[in-house]
């Protein structure tokens, strides 16, 4: 745990994004996990990347569960609001809030516990409804506020640091999203934070439902010999497809890579994924594929990282029900009731 | 042999199968009988089927105006064979049965001392129609016809209410004239009438509509600004949502661009609709969900969250038999301590009372200004009397001049200005904290909105000294909102009594009813409506007025007298409970006889005061 306060003050040769904010602007309070936290590592690429992405910080609303993972909204983007609601149920608070204002970019941040145990039917709802969001699995297989409990990603055979094995089947967050209907899926693992970054900038220029699941070890409960989850396992283990470098739209595309291997995506908003493919048989943008793909390496014990799948061209919720381009929470009451005369038409049609 | 004789007050009782097509001429059938100018008030009793099941339509016809169940039937339209004994059994005596005679009936399935008539509606409309589903269908439209001739019914009331039905639609016009006059040409020709109960023109009925509450608390979303609605079929609400969608579709779409200013979400469950309602709350739209107590009992967790985290939340709770699963197609009001103290922990919460479809629509739109305005949760609790039966009610009104009240929302201008913002600290000494709305201002306003405790700056809290201060402000948020919720509605008896009593919702038009006849019969009682929870100062004020109370609740548990002690340490022996729960709505009858029974035991008895169980097996 960190105990020592930040200075306040911003060094006057802080870089400042287009819209004029430093990297500090994008923090939020002090972390009170523990220290080593896989979790703080992902805090940190969220910061990085919307820093990176310039995107005002008050334009984010930042939503989560409850659990280790669902308390670090507090602990980033200080300046934008933040809702920590009841365990498991994030999705759909996120689907409401986003239904009520469709101009703010939401990010949705869970844990294995609170999507894939108690809130499993909200997470396949709201990838099935297609709502706008980046949503972040911080994934350690383990109930931390609890002290050491399974959750329901932690694989089969998997030892507790009780030494309790673990017989029940995983739920694989990935595979789900997949097969209901989510258009920007991704693994990744908070030690890796080259490639991580990219990928939640990715999911924030999204134009559907993004999912990240980031293996995050939990140092405390699940980071010994026998766990599949811990630092030393994944990277033994770490299997990625691909490396995405993200691009504003409009930015210069500079780097080079040998044809053949890199997959230039345009997402709705005009940003660019540029996808450095490091398996040659693997095609993100095929739904079917990737789910193949991803188990038949799951049964070799290689945990697949990089940007499995993506619909460069997604639409969400809010083009499903054809609601107006201006906020519905905007709306006043001339906008909203028909009116007296409307009124009494149905009157004289109830008579 | 005894023949009732009653011109504009009578009960007719239509039992059908359900899926046949019954409902619409039925609905026909009251329809017609208003537009006579006489006042009708029909209740379905249906099963929980799709279906096969038998249903019944139980439609009380009186000049008087009075809409609450009376009991009793003075005609039976037998058209179901399968609750035949049943439905023969419970005519009054000297009463009529109508029933279809194309198959003779032995003579021991009829009863000496009713009026039978029969009419071969099957024969009639097979020699009429080839089309199987015609032949069903215009069945009922003969029936009603025959019914026409022998309740004397005008056939013109008829041909207008098609001709608006049907309008453009010249075929099925025609159609059903036709068949309405099979019907009353068979009567005139072969029967007697009109019969001893009948109908006489009146101007009862004058400018009243006539809806249920369920439409009419659609609209009143529509008109009150209710931009998201996410829901969960579950009778009998789900016709609340449906009918959301239907006014949105009419009156919500932009004509340019034909796009929706609203968003309708059927969630997977209750735990999803309430909890994105708690997210558009959260976001500043108006958002609501219909449900019942089940889908209550499942939100549950979600109503604690948005009471401790102040957020605009809109329940229209349609209350059905409870527990559990309970009789899903039947009426209770046996939801009152569920919600008014829904979740764990110190909680309280907001309920408003209609009586009618006028007020289901009024009071929903005030919920959705109460909920902004209290940054809380507002339940409307309804119940399946209400809001799956349509019943006259004044006509619905709008100013045009409203603004919404948007509550306490601080703006990007008042924190540029430098107003001072903490989102959990009563500045205007009314409990009622202020907001803002996520992305208002770059950089001031932005909070963390938690169901842990919290500060006044609502930064994570535990001090004892944050809690409580938390704690008696949303106390003292829920004494404000007495000042802001529709107020009782009093009725003081003709000549000065101790006696009093208290009613709400659904049993309004048998208490009007029984509080006519009580009074006529020197039974004097003040009356007190109760609109709304909390209970503004005026309740206390009643009771303490009063030496007995009593309360007459359609519930076993006297729930809402359970509150008033609760809430105002009123002596429990003063309040007698009435209690009516078998999932008919309740009648006149059983109220006048409740409390006329209470007061006799005290003039004759003397014994002091005897709490009064008068349950509805035993009166109904």
């Amino acid at each position: 745990m960190t105990f020592i306060a930040k200075p306040r003050l911003h060094h006057p040769t802080l870089h400042t994004n287009k819209v004029g904010y430093t990297r500090r602007d994008y923090e939020g309070r002090i972390s009170t996990l523990c220290a080593g936290c896989g979790h703080d590592s992902i805090s940190a690429a969220i910061i990085q990347a919307c820093w990176e992405l310039d995107i005002e910080p008050h334009r984010v609303a930042k939503l989560s569960g409850i659990g280790c993972s669902s308390k670090t909204p507090d602990y980033f983007l200080g300046a934008s609001h933040g809702f920590n609601t009841v365990h498991g149920r994030m999705p759909s608070v996120l689907t409401g809030a986003n239904m009520a204002n469709r101009e703010l970019l939401y990010l949705g941040v869970s844990g294995d516990g609170d999507s894939a145990s108690i809130g499993l039917g909200q997470f396949a709802n709201a990838m099935r409804r297609g709502v706008r969001m980046a949503y972040i699995v911080e994934n350690n297989g383990v109930y931390g506020l609890t002290k050491g409990q399974f959750s329901a990603t932690a694989d089969r055979g998997s030892k507790s640091k009780k030494g309790v094995i673990n017989s029940d089947s995983p739920v694989d967050l990935v595979g789900i999203a997949l097969q209901l209907g989510a258009t920007y899926v991704a693994r990744s693992f908070s030690g890796d934070k080259e490639q991580l970054v990219p990928l939640i900038k990715g999911a924030m220029a999204h134009g559907g439902a993004a999912f990240i699941d980031v293996i995050s070890p939990c140092v405390t409960f699940n980071n010994h010999g026998g766990s599949t989850k811990s630092y030393d396992y994944v990277r033994q283990h770490n299997e990625a497809v691909s490396r995405i470098d993200f691009m504003t739209p409009g930015s210069e595309i500079t780097a080079h890579y040998a044809p053949g291997e890199v997959v230039e995506v345009e997402q709705h908003d005009g940003s660019v994924l540029r996808l450095r493919k490091l398996h040659t048989d693997y095609d993100p943008t095929d739904r079917y594929s990737a789910m193949n793909y991803m188990q038949s390496h799951a049964a070799l014990g290689e945990v697949v990282t990089g940007l499995l799948y993506i619909d460069p061209l997604a639409t969400d919720l809010h083009t499903s029900l054809n609601t107006c381009a201006v906020p519905l929470n905007t709306l006043n009451a001339s906008q909203l009731n028909p009116g007296a005369k409307a009124l009494d038409k149905i009157n004289a049609g109830l008579r | 042999m005894k023949r009732i004789e009653a011109i504009n007050d009578f009960v007719i009782k239509f039992a059908n199968v359900n899926g046949s097509g019954s409902a619409s001429a039925n609905e026909l059938f009251a329809k017609a009988v208003m537009r006579m100018g006489v006042p009708v008030s029909p209740r379905n009793i249906f099963p929980s089927n799709i279906q096969g099941m038998p249903t019944w339509y139980e439609a009380r016809v009186c000049e008087k105006g009075y809409h609450g169940r009376r009991g009793g039937v003075d005609m039976m339209v037998a058209m179901n064979p399968q609750t035949w004994d049943a439905d023969i059994a419970e005519i009054d005596s000297g009463g009529y049965l109508f029933y279809d005679s194309t198959r003779p009936m032995p003579a021991n399935k009829f009863r000496d001392d009713v009026h039978t008539m029969g009419v071969p509606l099957t024969e009639i409309a097979n020699a009429a129609y080839t089309d199987p589903r015609q032949r069903q269908l215009f069945k009922n439209i003969i029936y009603v016809g025959a019914l026409s001739v022998l309740l004397d019914v005008e056939a013109e009331v008829f041909e207008a209410l098609f001709a608006e039905q049907y309008k453009g639609k010249e075929r099925l016009l025609e159609s059903n004239v036709q068949a309405l006059h099979l019907g009353r040409n068979y009567v005139k020709e072969h029967m007697q009438a009109p019969i001893g109960i009948r109908v006489r023109r009146a101007d009862n009925v004058g400018d009243q509509i006539f809806t249920d509450g369920n439409s009419a608390a659609a609209l009143g979303l529509v008109y009150g600004g209710a931009t998201v609605a996410a829901w969960y079929p579950i009778t009998p609400s789900t016709s609340i949502p449906e009918a959301f969608q239907k006014y949105c579709e009419k009156f919500r779409i932009d004509p340019a661009t034909g796009q929706h200013r609203f968003a309708i979400v059927q969630a997977e469950d209750e735990l999803a609709s309430i909890g994105m309602v708690v997210g558009a709350g959260w976001n500043g739209a108006r958002a609501f969900t219909a449900t019942s107590g089940p889908g209550v009992s499942l939100m549950t967790e979600f109503i604690g969250l948005a009471y401790f985290a102040e957020i605009p939340v809109t329940i229209i709770n349609v209350q059905r038999g409870g527990p559990s699963t309970g009789m899903p197609t039947r009426t209770q009001q046996s939801d009152l301590l569920s919600c008014a103290y829904a979740s764990h922990g110190d909680t309280k919460h907001v309920l408003l009372f209609p009586q009618d479809p006028h007020e289901c629509f009024t009071h929903s739109a005030a919920a959705l200004d109460l909920a902004e305005r209290l940054q809380t949760v507002i339940f409307v609790m309804t119940d399946l009397d209400i809001g799956m039966n349509q019943r006259l009610c004044k006509p619905f009104v709008w100013d045009d001049a409203k603004e919404y009240d948007r509550g306490k929302v601080m703006t990007a201008q008042e924190l540029e200005a430098g107003k001072p913002f903490g989102r959990y600290r009563d500045v205007d000494g009314d409990g009622i904290p202020w907001r803002t709305l996520p992305g208002t201002h770059p950089s001031k306003g932005a909070f963390f909105t938690r169901g842990t405790t919290r500060n006044p700056q609502a930064m994570y809290s535990e001090a004892g000294p944050d809690y409580i201060y938390n704690m008696e402000r949303l106390l003292r948020k829920f004494i404000t909102a007495t000042t802001l919720v529709p107020q009782p509605v009093f009725r003081p008896a003709s000549e000065p009594t101790r006696l009093g009593v208290i009613y709400y919702g659904s049993t309004t038009p048998a208490m009007r009813e029984a509080l006519d006849v009580l009074d006529r019969n020197g039974d004097h009682v003040d009356a007190m409506r109760l609109c709304a929870f909390p209970f503004p100062e005026s309740v206390s004020k009643f009771i303490a007025a009063h030496d007995k109370v009593f309360v007459v609740e359609q519930n076993r548990d006297a729930q809402m007298r359970a509150m008033l002690i609760n809430e105002l340490d009123i002596n429990p022996s003063k309040l007698v409970r009435v209690l009516h729960y078998d999932g008919t709505p309740i009648t006149a009858r059983f109220i006048i006889r409740a409390i006329h029974e209470s007061v006799q035991k005290d003039v004759h008895g003397g014994a002091g005061h005897v709490d009064q169980q008068a349950t509805s097996a035993v009166h109904n």
